[in-house]
């Protein structure tokens, strides 16, 4: 028997749908995925018609929030930015749209056993993964400081909530609209100080900054790790992962279920994305 | 439904590569419903697959190059079989070798493994990948002699096909008079991803295309078993290749579409004549 912490394969509603900046914020109901979701967990979800089934890759997306409870029974939020046929689909569902999602699929941050201080890291979309986990690190009492970054405006999310979410945020901006101008890695050094584990969230190129600033100043770092995914779901053996194991031994691992959060230092960068 | 000495609940099998290790479809309560689970690939060394992108999708299908990314025999038997050893699953250990003596060395070990139903050899990986080349019908019948020299008799050995109508029936024949209990039409297509590296087809798109394999190799051998696979999604797509003479049929692409897509199509089967 599959255990309360299992994934389900479940039919959801679209109940709400928003424009945020770039972004369409979707509120789905999902019984089942909202009560196992843990924060930097994910769904997989199915595109386009399903009669026939003529789009079989699936598209992975972050959960940004859930309610466990609601009027419409438990719910869970996605953030997405609309770039190829599927994300752009997903993005034009309208309230009342039924959707086939998987989830919560992936392995989910670590937290800490000990009020730590934590620097939360979030670049474009990716960061909408870190407030559930924000609220999370709070109730075990760790300091929560966060940095977003974005390359404009319309691509910088949460920059609100997060000074509900943390007791401190920076934020920076390719174009310099909001906050200071430049990117995750130029403005890592900054906040790094007093930080004893770093979670991140976003490109390839700002995990590595936040890994690589984690080891500088002897603090974890948690990365979650987009790759391209085809089933999300650990069957595919499609979204390779270069790792280095705990046994100090080179290998490729499932980003979809040996991932997508891993230590930062475990990541064999050079190697990620490689074709 | 026999195969061999072998007793399955249901003509429902997965596709080899496309279940994971067993467990992520028992996260969904998805492997015990299946007549059996069969393994991805796996070679006597460890291999670390191709290099991404590894799938992409094409309209009604996906276009991949995995590299038969496996951990090696003795990774497999120490840290897979057994769990499905333990979960009693009727598992299928799909098998590639770069000569016939790895071929023979991979049916002796798991032919002596406890958890091992049979074996399914593939056959039809294309030669790039530095796989023993068994486009000739003969060649494939000496590895499935070179499989079956050390099994125990009672362990069936399948054969794996690319679904290549051209010289199937030639090859099923063949084949079968090597020793194998059945035959499974098709695998993926031969394909090319978008950078040009060479690629499988898989996926609704070559169900037209495994159905013909089945239909011609039943037409001229009506008495050996076939398992058929290739873009089934639906229990209406397995029926239509159990009426063109397959006696079960495998399920792929469309568990990493949906992985309860196996369970479902065998409970919807369930007690329907075959
Ligand atoms: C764990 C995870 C969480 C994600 N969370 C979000 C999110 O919250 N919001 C959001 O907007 N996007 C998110 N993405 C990226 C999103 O999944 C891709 O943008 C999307 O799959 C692209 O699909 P498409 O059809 O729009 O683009 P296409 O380019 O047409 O995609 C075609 C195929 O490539 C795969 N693919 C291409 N690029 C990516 C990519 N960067 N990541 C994963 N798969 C890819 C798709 O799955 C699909 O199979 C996430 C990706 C992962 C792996
Ligand atoms: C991602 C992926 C990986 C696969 N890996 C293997 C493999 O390791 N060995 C093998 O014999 N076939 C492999 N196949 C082929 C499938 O087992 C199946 O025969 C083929 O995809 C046709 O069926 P389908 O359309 O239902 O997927 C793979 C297919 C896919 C899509
Ligand atoms: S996307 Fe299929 S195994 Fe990760």
């Amino acid at each position: 028997m599959s255990s309360a912490r299992d994934p389900l394969h479940v039919n959801g509603e679209v109940l709400v749908v928003k424009k945020i900046g770039a972004y369409r914020h979707l509120t789905i109901a999902a019984s089942g995925i909202a009560e196992r979701y843990r924060p930097g967990t994910f769904v997989a979800v199915s595109i386009g018609d399903l009669t026939p089934r003529t789009h079989l890759a699936r598209r992975s997306f972050w959960i940004t929030g859930v309610r466990p409870t609601g009027s419409h029974g438990p719910t869970i939020e996605l953030v997405v930015e609309p770039r190829g046929v599927g994300s752009t689909w997903l993005a034009d569902r309208r309230q009342g749209d039924h959707l086939e999602l998987t989830g919560p699929l992936g392995r989910p941050f670590a937290l800490p056993k000990e009020p730590v201080s934590c620097l939360l890291v979030g670049e474009g979309y990716a960061a909408g993964a870190l407030f559930p986990l924000a609220e999370r690190l709070r109730a075990r009492s760790c300091t929560v400081t966060m940095l977003l970054g974005a390359p404009d405006e319309v691509h910088l999310l949460g920059a609100l909530d997060a000074r509900r979410a943390a007791r401190a945020v920076s934020v920076v901006t390719g174009d310099g609209s909001v906050g200071r101008r430049g990117d995750i890695a130029g403005a890592l050094p900054e906040v790094m100080d007093g930080i004893e584990v770093v979670y991140a969230t976003g490109s390839h190129g700002a995990l590595h900054a936040v890994a690589a600033a984690a080891e500088q100043h002897g603090a974890w770092s948690q990365v979650a790790v987009e790759t391209p995914q085809a089933c999300g779901t650990g069957l595919c053996q499609g979204c390779p992962l270069p790792v280095v194991g705990e046994d100090g031994v080179a290998r490729v691992v499932r980003a979809c279920a040996e991932g997508p959060v891993i230590r930062g230092d475990r990541v064999r960068w050079a190697d990620l994305g490689v074709s | 439904m026999n195969l061999g000495s072998v007793t399955l609940a249901n003509p429902v099998m997965t596709a080899s590569g496309c279940g994971g290790t067993g467990r992520e479809l028992a996260d969904f309560d998805a492997l015990d419903a299946v007549g059996a689970f069969v393994t991805r690939s796996i070679t006597l060394d460890p291999r670390p697959g191709s290099l991404p992108p590894r799938v992409v999708e094409t309209p009604s299908g996906l276009v991949h190059t995995i590299g038969l990314q496996n951990p090696g025999l003795d990774q497999f038997l120490t840290r897979e079989l057994p769990w499905l050893a333990a979960r009693r699953t009727r598992t299928f250990v799909s098998v590639a070798g770069s000569t016939l003596g790895e071929y023979a060395d991979l049916g002796r070990r798991l032919g002596r493994s406890p958890g091992v139903t049979g074996i399914e050899v593939n056959l039809s990986e294309p030669g790039d990948l530095g796989l023993f080349d068994t486009r000739e019908p003969f060649q494939a019948a000496r590895v499935v002699q070179a499989v079956r020299r050390d099994l125990p008799p009672g362990l069936p050995v399948i054969a794996k096909l690319a679904p290549d109508p051209t010289r199937i029936v030639e090859t099923a024949r063949a084949i079968a008079e090597a020793g194998a209990d059945a035959v499974v039409l098709g695998n993926a297509a031969p394909a090319l991803m978008p950078d040009g590296r060479p690629a499988g087809l898989s996926g609704p798109a070559i169900r037209p295309l495994a159905l013909r394999c089945v239909h011609d190799v039943h037409a001229e051998l009506p008495d050996l078993p076939l398992i058929g696979t290739g873009g089934i999604t639906t229990a209406d797509d397995a029926r239509a290749f159990l009426a063109a003479g397959a006696f079960a049929v495998q399920i792929g692409t469309a568990l990493l579409h949906d992985p309860t897509t196996a369970a479902r199509i065998a409970a919807e089967l369930q007690g329907e004549p075959t």
